[in-house]
């Protein structure tokens, strides 16, 4: 082979490996995205069905339960608008607590119930995992313009 | 008063950093001796201070001094002494100023150990990374200065997280910061190539040990830190794709591509524009690393209370550093040669290739890593990049990349026949397939990707083996084999031995990916649960007092072949002064695989002393992880105790002539 053929065909075969490997990117990728929804968006069906993500917000107070087998537990995540219930069967992260912030990674059902294949809790008391935070924070908003509103709406009524 | 001294010699350290940043850089470019002479003395002034600031921080630490707001928040009275100071670098502040004790070792080494190299090298290096700790040392007096007094001082510190109380955190961030500081060093050396334009083979032999240095500590670091949340975290995996192991790895493949790339500069004079962008390329990894795990964007244990100021910070000295490099880089690279030619099949070519995979590998894990953080910043939404991404791409580029492991040593510098790597090596890949189809038999099922690891793992051994004999079989001259094998190259030796880490690497990833068990399971006090093999027996929980802790420990019975092997105490802790509960998993190590219990929760509240949710597994081979790390980290030490090192260290001559260098390492 001629030096300038064995660059063309160095060069050929690199931009095929280089196609293949891009074409292998991205495909994996497209199909490992996991998006984030509130539980405000779920209830409003914004999320995909069938296809898994993952949610945020507080843990209800005093909604934690145990299934008899001991192991699958059930819990409501709420950003203080919206609920959502969560299943998830396995041994939940030490910080995980009642009234305090979670990150859930899982499937919706038809029942509407979250079954959740991994639970993140934070891992430091003072800590509180951004999603979860921006869930929360996100609906005070809308408590908040809400509230605004009501009153601004309450003050054009009474004269 | 000690905060005080702490404080002011950061501010001394800080002007003595600018100062050996500007006047050696101008004195080398000027031809002042009296400027470049400055460098050494400087580099030695500024390591004075940082250590005292540090020794400042750990004496309160040591001191419990809560007037300190670093302390009052990450230390404790009850907190045992070695945790008290390793709790130094438990938070953002100290393990800045960790990295800044890093980085002025660093340059103290090299102000050291670089006599036999032209002054005015030296001086650019080293004013290199002047700037580099002005920069740090800026953004530690601005944004996080650890001696922030709390006034009126704290009765009691907030304590160390519990996550962070083990002797693995005591190891883990030094070795880390070690490597990902050691690249600012190989960054150094290539900017001030760049600068005085002098890109040759000595450039790349004097900062090859160096990268090398770096690239141990780097191997370690990760090492620890995933056998740390191997037994800490209690979640039973090694690896999990999380953006702050990414961001630590990312540097490590990088590097890895930079030992190899700098090997071929300094042997053959090509790939040189190549290794000055590794070299960039890896310290701007490293410093990303630090902007992903300390700005707080990340979802993680690393990150810590967040302060925008910091990431900003961050952002703009990465971004001054890599443009600045860049454009020096634009500015240079056309001017430098080619070096020597290479045929398409050459162990140039092959060892291009491996970098080119290791490349493509460290680019998908960084749009894994920073798509999400890029997609939030404009606003678009919250999302994640799955680990099934990771394993997705990474491991079908990873697989050549370990077939090539074993042929590039048996490839020609410049050009290699096929037809007599083939022969050289046939028997080896024969056996290995052997080995590859059989083993997988020994662990149950037969699965296609753990023959095929197992393949992969054997035909590392096997072909460094062959290359070994191979090669002392063409040296010994009539001299026994044993003693011709101990006078091989220690380069050559080291190559070897961290192949063979990775091969054992990737024999401990396969089987525990192909053959782990792991069971959830809710058991009453005398419940056997099974797994791989094993039973546990659960014999009940009691409290046990610890320095800052109370604990639950249960009694579980391993029992393998009706027979009790031995008794496995995991814990569960409830830290006193942090009220964070902590699980202690039990773990029975041994080299053929792990089994490992952790302690859930009770099923009732209210009654810990009967029925719990335990958690156990069975890990085969999973120690082969982390010893292979370790093997690979050994290759490096042994190749950095080559002796064109040593005896250029003792002789302080100018280096070994590279023909002297060439004959011996071809």
């Amino acid at each position: 082979m001629k030096p300038r053929h064995k660059r063309i065909a160095l060069i050929a075969g690199g931009l095929v490996v280089l196609a293949v490997v891009a074409t292998l990117v991205l495909r994996a990728f497209q199909s490992n995205l996991v998006f984030f929804y509130s539980p405000t968006q779920v209830a409003a069906g914004e999320a995909p069905k069938g296809k898994s993500f993952r949610i945020g917000g507080m843990v209800r107070e005093g909604s934690l339960e145990r299934a008899p087998d001991g192991i699958t537990v059930r819990f409501v995540v709420t950003d203080t608008d919206r609920d959502i219930t969560v299943t998830y069967r396995g041994i939940l992260p030490d910080l995980f607590r009642e009234g305090k912030g979670v990150v859930a990674h899982g499937r919706l059902g038809e029942d509407g119930v979250f079954a959740a294949s991994e639970v993140l809790a934070k891992h430091d008391e003072n800590y509180m995992p951004p999603e979860a935070a921006r869930a929360v924070g996100d609906a005070h908003e809308r408590a908040a313009a809400n509230r605004a509103a009501a009153e601004a709406a309450a003050r054009t009524v009474r004269p | 008063m000690i905060p005080e001294i702490g404080n002011l010699a950061l501010i001394l350290a800080f002007c003595v950093a600018l100062a050996q940043g500007f006047l050696p850089l101008a004195g080398a470019h000027r031809g002042r001796a009296a400027w470049t002479a400055f460098a050494r003395p400087a580099s030695r002034a500024l390591a004075l201070l940082v250590g005292v600031a540090f020794a400042c921080l750990t004496s309160a630490f040591v001191d419990n001094d809560f007037s300190v707001l670093y302390v009052a928040q990450h230390s404790n009275t009850l907190l045992p002494l070695p945790y008290r100071i390793a709790a130094v670098w438990g938070g953002h502040e100290g393990s800045l100023l960790l990295w800044m004790l890093m980085l002025v070792v660093w340059t103290l080494a090299v102000a050291q150990f670089s006599r036999q190299l032209p002054e005015p090298m030296v001086a650019r290096v080293l004013g290199v990374l002047g700037l580099v700790s002005a920069g740090f040392l800026l953004f530690i007096l601005l944004t996080s200065n650890p001696f922030d007094r709390l006034l009126p001082a704290a009765e009691q510190g907030r304590d160390l997280n519990p996550l962070l109380q083990d002797p693995g955190l005591i190891l883990h961030p030094p070795m880390l910061y070690m490597g990902y500081v050691g690249f600012s060093v190989a960054f150094s050396f290539a900017i001030a190539a760049l600068l005085s334009g002098q890109l040759d083979a000595a450039w790349a032999r004097w900062s090859r040990p160096w990268t090398t240095a770096a690239w141990v500590f780097l191997t370690l670091g990760i090492a620890l830190g995933s056998w740390w949340a191997y037994y800490e975290l209690g979640w039973g995996g090694w690896w999990f794709w999380d953006p702050v192991e990414n961001a630590s790895f990312m540097p490590w493949l990088i590097g890895t591509a930079l030992v190899h790339s700098l090997a071929v500069t300094e042997k053959r004079g090509s790939f040189k524009n190549w290794t000055v962008l590794l070299a960039i390329s890896a310290f701007s990894l490293s410093l990303l690393g630090t902007f992903l795990v300390r700005s707080g964007v990340l979802t993680s244990v690393h990150a810590f209370a967040t302060d925008p100021r910091r990431g900003i910070f961050i952002l703009l000295f990465l971004g001054t550093v890599i443009g600045s490099s860049l454009v020096l880089f634009a500015w240079r690279a056309p001017k430098v040669g080619l070096g020597g030619r290479f045929a398409l099949l050459s162990r140039e070519s092959l060892l291009l290739t491996n970098n080119v995979l290791l490349v493509v590998a460290c680019s998908s894990v960084l749009l894994g890593t920073l798509y999400p953080l890029l997609i939030d910043a404009l606003g678009l939404g919250k999302l994640s990049v799955g680990p099934p991404y990771f394993d997705a791409v990474f491991v079908p580029l990873m697989l050549p990349a370990l077939f090539l492991i074993g042929v590039a040593p048996f490839a020609n510098w410049k050009h290699a026949r096929v037809d007599e790597i083939v022969r050289a090596l046939r028997w080896a890949f024969i056996v290995a397939a052997a080995v590859g189809a059989a083993a997988p038999l020994l662990y149950g099922r037969w699965k296609p990707m753990v023959a095929l690891g197992l393949l992969l793992a054997a035909w590392i051994v096997l072909s460094a083996l062959f290359s070994v004999v191979r090669r002392v079989g063409a040296t010994r001259g009539g001299r026994s084999f044993l003693a011709t094998l101990g006078q091989q190259p220690r380069s050559f030796v080291g190559m070897h031995v961290a192949h063979l880490g990775v091969a054992a690497f990737v024999a401990g990833v396969t089987v525990v990916s192909g053959y782990q068990a792991e069971k959830d399971v809710r058991m009453e006090v005398g419940d056997t649960v099974g797994v791989g093999g094993y039973s546990f027996r659960f014999n009940g929980v009691r409290e046990q007092q610890g320095p800052n802790y109370r604990a639950l420990v249960g009694d579980f019975e391993l029992i393998a072949e009706g027979r009790t092997v031995r008794k496995l105490f995991p814990e569960k802790r409830f830290y006193v002064s942090s009220a964070m509960p902590m699980t202690e998993a039990a773990i029975d190590s041994g080299p053929l695989g792990d089994v490992y219990v952790s302690l859930g929760e009770p099923i009732d509240k209210s009654r810990p002393d009967a029925a719990w949710a335990v958690r156990v597994y069975y890990k085969p081979l999973v120690d082969w992880i982390w010893g292979g790390c370790m093997i690979m980290a050994i290759g490096g030490i042994i190749a950095l105790s080559d002796r064109r090192y040593r005896v250029r260290l003792r002789s302080g001559s100018t280096a070994p002539s590279s023909a002297g260098a060439l004959a011996r390492h071809t």
